[in-house]
């Protein structure tokens, strides 16, 4: 992968940068130009504004790789899991920080900025969201990557959806 | 609109063709087609050729005309179109050869699909075969196309009561009906331990439950029903070419259980059709995966969502049983050269309901189902064939 096509992402990637619709409310990751849910959807065409993920989610589904995508060879066997958020939206995204054999649907995980591949064809390190177990004591904030353009900042509390 | 049937068929081995090339293995599939279908070149209209991933798997884009020139046809300047549509590639140059046919605008055309699969390492493939997944939300984050599967595998097992076992029996079935096809890639039987026992791939997928890379090429000669007798006296009508698509990532679904785009594609074609599931004696379907071949009994309707684990265990899509499923060895065991596989499906068919199958004969077929799956169900296609009265 290009270095500007991976770069280009980075504000989803690194920070959960979702979009979600006025008309509906329904939220969407990656963002989306317009709404799939709401039944006039060209309507909604300038009606996506940007929405941000908590991170916090549940494990819905999920995989042993033991055969691994290209530049995961190194991390096998690696969990691969459908992570359904709080916010509604379904994530694919590793499992880490825990052996897979304590894996299972329903584990309340949490978005955790971590290096991807050690290197892509153009020679660069990929970095994004994976998931680690959270517990329910956990107080830290949701980690977030560096380098976020201002457009991806954090919306209003009243605009986020609830669990 | 015309009616339209298949007058010819032609297929090549299955399997790891070291020695053949890319353009080889597609003329001999379509030549036979041609001979099968005892037309002469002359009376051509054209070719639609369903391929994957010729750019990235052989650095050769532009293959539909490079075809049709090595089968002798480029002095008569045919129009020549290649169709992508990841593994449903096959299937979707055979809906484009049937509106080409039905519409008028031509009155016979080949449709090939074809796929080299061999000529670049396993890891090479493997990736390319994962790209028919969203690259940018599924691949870059570690998920591969049998990683994606066995998310949905699991999900199955979890919803349902799918067992392991029941996954494995898929296989086992798959490589008993492959020992009696000549063409087959795998032609040697599995045990249940076998499968079960084989190394994981993406648990609770293991390798015994992925489909080969293979190479090979199918071709089939489409013309007017009206005129199909002056070709062949067993002319199979074309009764419902289908085409539906869904969300590309499988993130994305209201349901990883459910391929909605094979419901939408079967729910078209038998209303086409005017037929029913229950009609369907024979069919081939999308069993890159074990669980996709469950999966795939559930949303083409014939049997209750949940329920095809312990209606397959039950013996009931064997050979002998109320529906056989993939007489061929399916996608599993006769092998998947991706866009050889949607029209490869219809070769089998055609010869069943043509009464040509040998020892895999399926009895009183005279309708038949292909359903073809690209990714893990961004797209999906559904073809009904019956035998012309």
């Amino acid at each position: 992968m290009s270095i500007a096509r991976f770069w280009r992402e980075t504000p989803r990637r690194y920070n959960l940068g979702g979009s979600k619709c006025t008309i509906c409310g329904t939220v969407y990751f990656p963002p989306r130009a317009v709404c799939p849910t709401c039944p006039r959807h060209r309507q909604t065409l300038e009606k996506m504004v940007p929405f941000q993920l908590t991170g916090d989610g549940e494990v819905f589904s999920f995989t042993i790789v033991h055969d691994a995508a290209e530049g995961f060879d190194m991390q096998v066997p690696y969990v691969m899991a459908l992570v359904t958020t709080v916010e509604g939206p379904i994530l694919t995204g590793q499992v880490v920080d825990v052996t897979p054999e304590e894996v299972h649907i329903g584990l309340k995980v949490r978005a955790t900025f971590r290096k991807l591949r050690e290197e892509g064809k153009a020679g660069v390190i990929h970095y994004g969201y994976k998931f680690s177990p959270a517990v329910d004591s956990d107080v830290r904030p949701p980690v977030r990557g560096p380098g976020v353009p201002s457009e991806t900042t954090t919306p209003a509390p009243s605009d986020r959806a609830s669990a | 609109m015309r009616e339209v049937a298949v007058l010819g068929v032609g297929q090549t081995k299955f399997g790891e063709l070291w020695d053949r090339s890319f353009r080889e293995i597609g003329i001999e599939a379509g030549l036979q087609a041609l001979v099968d279908a005892k037309l002469g070149s002359g009376d051509l209209g054209g070719l639609f050729l369903g391929n994957m991933a010729s750019g990235t798997l052989l650095d050769q884009e532009h293959i539909a005309p490079l075809i049709l020139d090595y089968a002798g046809l480029a002095g008569r300047h045919l129009p020549a179109v290649r169709v992508e549509g990841g593994g449903a590639s096959g299937s979707l140059a055979l809906h484009q050869g049937f509106l080409a046919v039905a519409s008028g605008h031509y009155d016979f055309v080949v449709v090939g699909g074809a796929e080299k699969m061999t000529d670049v390492p396993d890891t090479t493939a493997n990736a390319i075969i994962s790209s028919t997944a969203d690259h940018e939300w599924e691949v870059v984050f570690g998920a591969t196309l049998p990683a994606l599967w066995g998310l949905i595998a699991r999900r199955h097992m979890h919803e349902f009561g799918t067992t392991r076992e029941q996954l494995a029996r898929v296989a086992v079935q798959m490589h008993e009906n492959a020992s009696k096809n000549p063409l087959a890639h795998y032609r040697n039987k599995l045990t249940l331990a076998q499968v079960m026992g084989a190394g994981g791939v993406a648990e609770p997928l293991g390798v015994l439950d992925c489909a080969p890379l293979s190479d090979g090429a199918a071709a089939v000669v489409l013309g007017p029903l009206e005129v199909a007798r002056k070709y062949t006296d067993t002319p199979i009508r074309i009764a419902a070419s289908e085409v539906a698509c869904d969300t590309m990532a499988v993130q994305h679904r209201a349901s990883v259980t459910t391929l909605e785009s094979t419901v939408a594609a079967a729910r078209r074609a038998f209303a086409r059709a005017r037929r029913a599931p229950a009609d369907v004696r024979v069919a081939e379907v999308h069993d890159a995966y074990t669980i996709s071949a469950l999966i795939a009994l559930e949303d083409l309707g014939f049997v209750e969502k949940g329920q095809a684990g312990p209606e397959f265990e039950s013996g009931r899509f064997a050979p002998g049983g109320s529906l056989v499923i993939n007489p061929s060895g399916g996608l599993k065991a006769q092998g998947r050269p991706f866009g050889a596989v949607g029209v490869a499906q219809v070769v089998e068919l055609v010869r069943q309901l043509r009464g040509e199958a040998k020892e895999r004969q399926v009895s009183g077929a005279t309708l038949a189902l292909a359903h073809d799956v690209g990714g893990t169900g961004a797209t999906s296609a559904v073809h009904l064939l019956e035998r012309a009265n």
